[in-house]
């Protein structure tokens, strides 16, 4: 198989609070392959976005280490996105002025920035909305133009933090197609949170199933079935049994 | 909504000329008062108008008065602003400023422009200068406040975005924060006008020689109300079309966020 994109080792993450020390990563050691669309997988709330925050650089590891193509991660970094569960955009920009901010930062020049925001408005389907408002769009666009955010900065590595938790059913269906058919035409390394199993299993190449608090690794699966892939299918519907199985039963 | 506003326009309109019906028909028709205490509002019509080009009894003509208040007005205005909402900026994302400056404005913030009228008329006399720095002062306040209040309300993740993209700290402030404090901002402006203009019709009744203030505080030892009601519509108007003036620049300016009302 290809190269390793991200290495995580023993990776631990503890808060200090006000009532002592709360472990909330424990011993996670993780590899995730280059292309490959990773779900890490568990009930709650809590742990999986601080994997997230931890592979990204927002947050320091308390213990372990974190590589992301063969560097240590010690701050975030333009070779790692991130698409947040909601309200990420900057409502005082367009479409556009949001999509192009990455390569703004890096002083990528207008003309050449624009075409590439374009190209990417275009890849989540967004033609036409480039001068609107976050506020214009409804939740499920608001979420591709964080999407083509993130894509358009050209990152080695996409984290996304639950990105369609807060839609409505029917959005988050169309979501995950959409989703599925971008990632298909231009491929990156995922990590994608979610709490969802249809969302796990209908996403992953491969699922790691995480505990809730401290989250560790409970069990590994890889999804080989043919894209695209049919939420009624009847190894779909068996792995759909045998994972919620094994999770965790969380309030 | 927008169709309900256009269509029930004139309920607007009706307030205005409702209130000067009651006050014509109290003082004109039932002459409830005399013309000496309250007047009604033809002859302060009639005032107004002779006002516009006449000097008697206070010196100047009403434009004259309007011109000398507003030069003060928005001259402290500007310099509140220009003055206020950096350091309001500067405070919130730096906390070094802040805990060097905070102490001192704390103290400073709750004494009202007023306040500063009579050390600044033994300071400076009653030229331009007093009245210029009073305003400053009171106009300043807002601004910082709410450029202070509009930074802190930036949002984490939109913070982590900026850092996810590599953002410099400066990067961060320039195109995060600050379009973030956007409409606070632009409400303290708005308020630091309403504030420079009370502060200076203020300090004009109590040491001046020219200014809507002033040509009030003359007329009440005259026993003039025409002039003193001629002077009050005088400060009300321009107030009232400075704030409709700011807002129409505060939505052109802010974008993207969803107002009320």
């Amino acid at each position: 198989m290809s190269r390793e994109m991200i290495v995580c080792k023993n990776l631990e993450k503890t808060f200090e609070t006000s009532r002592g020390p709360v472990p909330v990563i424990d011993n996670v050691t993780l590899h995730v392959q280059e292309n490959e669309l990773l779900v890490l997988f568990g009930p709650g709330q809590c742990g999986k976005s601080t994997m997230i925050n931890c592979m990204s650089g927002l947050e320091p590891a308390t213990g372990g280490s974190v590589e992301v193509s063969g560097k240590p991660v010690e701050k975030p970094g333009p070779d790692r996105g991130v698409v947040y569960q909601r309200m990420a955009l900057f409502p005082w920009l367009t479409v556009m002025g949001n999509v192009e901010y990455g390569p703004k930062v890096r002083g990528i020049p207008k003309k050449e920035r624009r075409e590439r925001a374009q190209h990417y408005i275009e890849l989540v389907g967004l033609k036409g909305f480039e001068n609107s408002y976050p506020n214009q769009l409804s939740g499920g666009m608001q979420q591709r133009v964080g999407i083509a955010r993130a894509y358009c900065n050209e990152p080695d590595v996409l984290f996304m933090d639950e990105p369609f938790g807060h839609l409505d059913a029917q959005t988050r269906y169309l979501m995950q197609e959409d989703l599925m058919k971008i990632w298909e035409r231009e491929k990156r390394t995922v990590v994608f949170v979610t709490n969802n199993i249809e969302e796990a299993i209908y996403l992953a190449d491969r699922i790691v199933v995480m505990t809730n608090c401290p989250t560790r690794i409970k069990k590994e699966y890889v999804i080989d079935l043919p894209r695209p892939r049919n939420y009624v299918d009847k190894e779909f519907l068996r792995l759909r049994e045998e994972i919620s199985a094994v999770v965790d039963k969380a309030l | 909504m927008k169709r309900r506003k256009e269509t029930y326009w004139w309920l607007s309109v009706l307030s205005i000329v409702l209130f000067v019906a009651v006050w014509w028909f109290c003082c004109d028709v039932l002459k409830l008062t005399k013309s000496s205490t309250l007047p009604g509002p033809i002859t302060i019509a009639e005032t107004f108008i002779k006002k516009l080009t006449s000097t008697a009894p206070d010196g100047a003509t009403l434009p004259q008065h309007i011109f000398s208040s507003l030069k003060i007005a928005l001259g402290g205005w500007a310099m509140g602003i220009l003055i206020g909402t950096p350091l309001g900026i500067f405070m919130a994302w730096y906390k070094k400023v802040d805990l060097f400056v905070r102490p001192l404005f704390d103290l400073l913030r709750p004494v009202p422009g007023l306040a500063w009228i009579p050390l600044m008329i033994i300071l400076f006399g009653i030229g331009l200068t007093p009245k210029i720095v009073t305003v400053f002062l009171s106009a300043f306040v807002p601004c910082v406040v709410n450029s202070y209040t509009g930074i802190r309300q930036t949002k984490d993740v939109h913070l982590w975005v900026g850092q996810t993209f590599g953002a410099s700290d400066t990067q961060m402030l320039v195109h995060i924060a600050i379009p973030t404090a956007l409409p606070l901002i632009m409400t303290g402006v708005r308020v630091a006008l309403g504030a420079a203009w009370t502060c200076i019709v203020a300090a004009e009744m109590l040491a001046s020689t020219m200014g809507l203030g002033y040509m009030i505080q003359q007329a009440r030892g005259i026993y003039r109300p025409d002039i003193i009601i001629c002077g009050m519509i005088g400060i009300g108007a321009i107030g009232a079309v400075f704030s409709g003036v700011l807002s129409l620049i505060e939505n052109k300016i802010v974008k993207g966020v969803r107002r009320d009302g």
